[in-house]
């Protein structure tokens, strides 16, 4: 039995990123890992997906059966909502509420977000405006993974030290703006109030 | 360069919390770590998906020691490979499928000289299409040539069967290919490395009747690889890698894996009772005896393998026999496309699983589209309004970004086929009497194969335009340098013989294809040869470029 998360979003936007994130931290809580992705044609400007499955006995790979996809995480609602019909009975989906509308028939942002609250613990969160709070848009995936890091069988604590690790070899301020980023996203997962 | 793959990404947090002896890899830099600790002296590659980051990897992690290079196409890589291994070094060539017919006659030859360093041949497949026109399997190829196969399952069997690949070499001293898929080339999971070994250079010794493949050495030697197969049939026989897991003949079938269908059989395993028994192959030539053995007590055997019917029809051979083979060719499998837990689910006879009903809204495709500021935009732009004078136009075009003018707004081409195919079908099509014919290629792809396609149509004067892309990187496939810079191409086009005063370099301006469509339209005019090479830096290049000044 394995723990599996699909990243959905498009090009560009951290897909890669924020599973690796998922996938080091699942290892280095002892998980056995899967992590998949796609490359080359289907990479340029088109929808991305990879997958991050962590089990205690063994992995079949990185492809998630249908109907065993415990975490959508979406970067896009289009793109998480493309992947709704593969969660378990008792999975969910966190996703960024801002769309990339670089398709001409982008069906309207409303009816697609109401689709994606309709899934039982479905979570809407505004990504992008809180990466921006935290410092840069870019960080979005990481307030995504802040949002959904309450629902993950990785601690938090180890979460927290990947993103130190992979953002403060690049520079302390990158570091502090993903820190941020994950703060803001675990803070709009939790209700107010409770 | 910033791999596009994530790789600096893991590296990056590896190396601030290193350990407990794993640490999480792709397939395909499991493979060149393999290489790399079996002592390889060279490695050479042509880029492309998915099997590019094997030598990317070697690139940059590889000692000075380490010879690893980008070639001009697969053939020259396997070539090159060859002369390490007749020098009595270690090497390793790496490539994609469709690579493999490229590099098809040094490889279906060099299987009756006599190696000496060992040779090892990674082919990537791409079974499903992810990034290539066709999804053929290479395992045949392998049997075509009569050497051995390795097919990893796991990141684990990618690194120990690379190594094994090496000695195995050695051994028999005949190539050995190392088969991955798309799915284990893009997958990271946990690696346990072992320790390096210093492969020492075999001693010096000259043996030509073992090189030289006239007729008369070509045939001894010929027998000889015949000669050999029970050897390498004995090996498979007892080799690791293939095992048979005893089952219950109450299941009323036994189970073949090949390659990782072996995770999607454990993925089901769990539901299966009573469990059959399982034969996992993983070393080709194909253990009979072990084969024969599943079979004991039923009368249907499932073969899960990823890509053709390879094994599944080779167990079932023409004639009737006492057990039913079971696989792709009986519908029990998709007959297309890579192999997934559900389909494999499906073929055990187990029922699908729950699922969360699909919503309602049908959802728009995001297909890849060029990117923004890429300069094949303005190109293809360019192409459009070159072209609309013209009464029967055909458009030839090739393997990498370039291909994505095929998709709307452009819409501009008519053909991809293989490396470097434009120019020769441009020029077809002027034999058939159409035209005019344009054809469209990038710079790498004009490098790999595009240049011996001009000299056919430099001999026969023919009326095709060649249109080089020239973005100044191979794109596609993340950012590799092409193997001349863009610099060259002109000098080369000249030096075929196209005459210089249709040759042209246009600098593309971003939003201005005016200047490249007049040119275009002039040469498409010309009853000769002709070649324009349009010049702008891949937009993402130059991002890649601007990333690294910063840091």
């Amino acid at each position: 039995v394995s723990y599996d998360v699909l990243v959905a979003g498009v090009g560009g936007q951290g897909v890669i990123s924020a599973a690796l994130l998922l996938a080091e931290a699942a290892r280095r809580d002892g998980f056995d890992v899967h992590q998949g992705e796609v490359h080359g044609m289907s990479q340029r400007g088109g929808a991305v997906q990879a997958t991050v499955r962590m089990g205690r006995d063994g992995v079949g790979g990185s492809l998630i059966p249908a109907g065993e996809i415990d975490l959508v995480l979406g970067l896009e609602p289009v793109e998480a909502l493309r992947f709704v019909s593969g969660l378990s009975p008792t999975g969910t989906v966190v996703t960024a509420v801002e769309p990339v509308e670089n398709i001409p028939d982008y069906p309207p942002l409303e009816s697609i977000l109401e689709a994606l609250r309709a899934v039982p613990g479905g979570l809407v969160v505004q990504a992008e405006t809180l990466a921006r709070e935290a410092g840069s848009f870019r960080a979005a995936n990481v307030v995504l993974l802040g949002a959904a890091s309450p629902l993950l069988p990785v601690r938090r604590e180890t979460l927290e030290a990947c993103i130190e690790d992979l953002f403060s070899a690049r520079s302390p301020r990158l570091a502090a703006v993903n820190h941020r980023a994950f703060d803001l996203g675990r803070g709009a997962a939790a209700p107010a109030g409770r | 360069v910033a791999s596009p793959t994530g790789t600096d990404t893991i590296e990056a947090m590896t190396t601030a919390a290193p350990d407990r002896g794993t640490r999480l890899v792709l397939g395909d830099e499991a493979v060149a770590l393999g290489a790399l600790h079996a002592g390889i002296a060279a490695a050479y590659s042509y880029p492309g998906t998915p099997a590019t980051e094997i030598l990317e990897y070697l690139m940059a992690h590889a000692g000075d020691d380490v010879t690893a290079r980008w070639t001009a196409n697969e053939k020259t890589a396997y070539e090159q490979a060859l002369g390490v291994s007749m020098a009595g070094r270690r090497a390793l060539v790496s490539m994609k499928h469709v690579g493999l017919n490229v590099a098809a006659d040094p490889f279906m030859n060099s299987a009756l000289v006599g190696i000496r360093g060992g040779l090892v041949v990674v082919v990537a497949d791409d079974p499903g299409m992810h990034s290539s026109q066709n999804e053929q399997d290479s395992r045949h190829l392998a049997d075509f040539a009569r050497v051995p196969c390795l097919e990893p399952a796991d990141h684990q069997e990618a690194y120990d069967l690379t190594r094994e690949a090496f000695s195995l070499s050695e051994r028999f001293r005949v190539p050995v290919m190392v088969r991955m898929v798309t799915r284990l080339c893009h997958g990271r999971a946990p690696l346990r490395p072992g320790s390096p070994e210093t492969a020492a250079a075999a001693p010096p010794q000259r043996v030509p009747a073992e090189w030289i493949l006239l007729p008369m050495n070509a045939r001894r030697r010929w027998r000889r690889l015949l000669d050999l197969q029970e050897d390498l049939r004995a090996y498979t026989a007892s080799a690791v890698v293939n095992r048979l897991e005893p089952g219950d003949p109450a299941a009323g079938f036994a189970v073949v894996t090949t390659g990782i269908a072996r995770g999607y059989l454990a993925e089901n395993l769990g539901d299966l009772d009573p469990r059959p028994a399982h034969v996992h192959v993983g070393a080709y030539p194909a253990p009979a005896d072990l084969l024969a053995g599943a079979t004991a007590g039923v009368d249907r055997l499932l073969v899960l393998e990823e890509g053709y019917p390879f094994l599944e029809r080779m167990l079932r051979g023409l004639l009737p026999g006492s057990v039913t083979v079971l696989g792709r060719e009986t519908g029990d499998l998709p007959p297309d496309g890579e192999l997934t837990p559900d389909t494999v689910r499906a073929a055990l006879g187990l029922p699908a699983r729950r699922r969360v009903t699909p919503p309602a809204i049908a959802l728009p495709g995001r297909p890849p589209q060029l990117c923004t500021g890429c300069p094949h935009r303005e190109s293809y732009d360019a192409v459009r309004m070159a072209l609309t004078d013209f009464v029967e136009p055909v458009v030839t075009a090739d393997i990498g970004c370039s291909t994505l003018g095929a998709l709307p707004p452009y819409e501009a081409i008519e053909s991809c086929v293989c490396m470097g195919a434009s120019i020769g079908m441009a020029m077809g099509v002027a034999d058939a009497g159409m035209g005019p014919a344009l054809a469209v290629i990038g710079d790498s792809t004009f490098l790999h194969s595009g240049v011996t396609a001009l000299m056919d149509v430099v001999a026969a004067d023919g009326a095709v335009t060649v249109l080089v892309l020239d973005n100044e990187t191979v794109a596609m496939t993340g950012l590799q340098p092409t193997v001349l810079p863009g610099s060259r191409l002109e000098p080369i086009v000249l030096g075929v013989g196209v005459d210089p005063d249709h040759v042209h370099v246009v600098d593309l301006v971003p939003n201005r294809p005016e200047e490249l469509a007049a040119v275009l339209r002039k040469e498409l005019e010309h009853p000769g040869p002709s070649v324009v090479i349009a010049v702008r830096e891949c937009v993402e290049k130059a991002k890649a470029r601007r990333r690294e000044a910063r840091s």
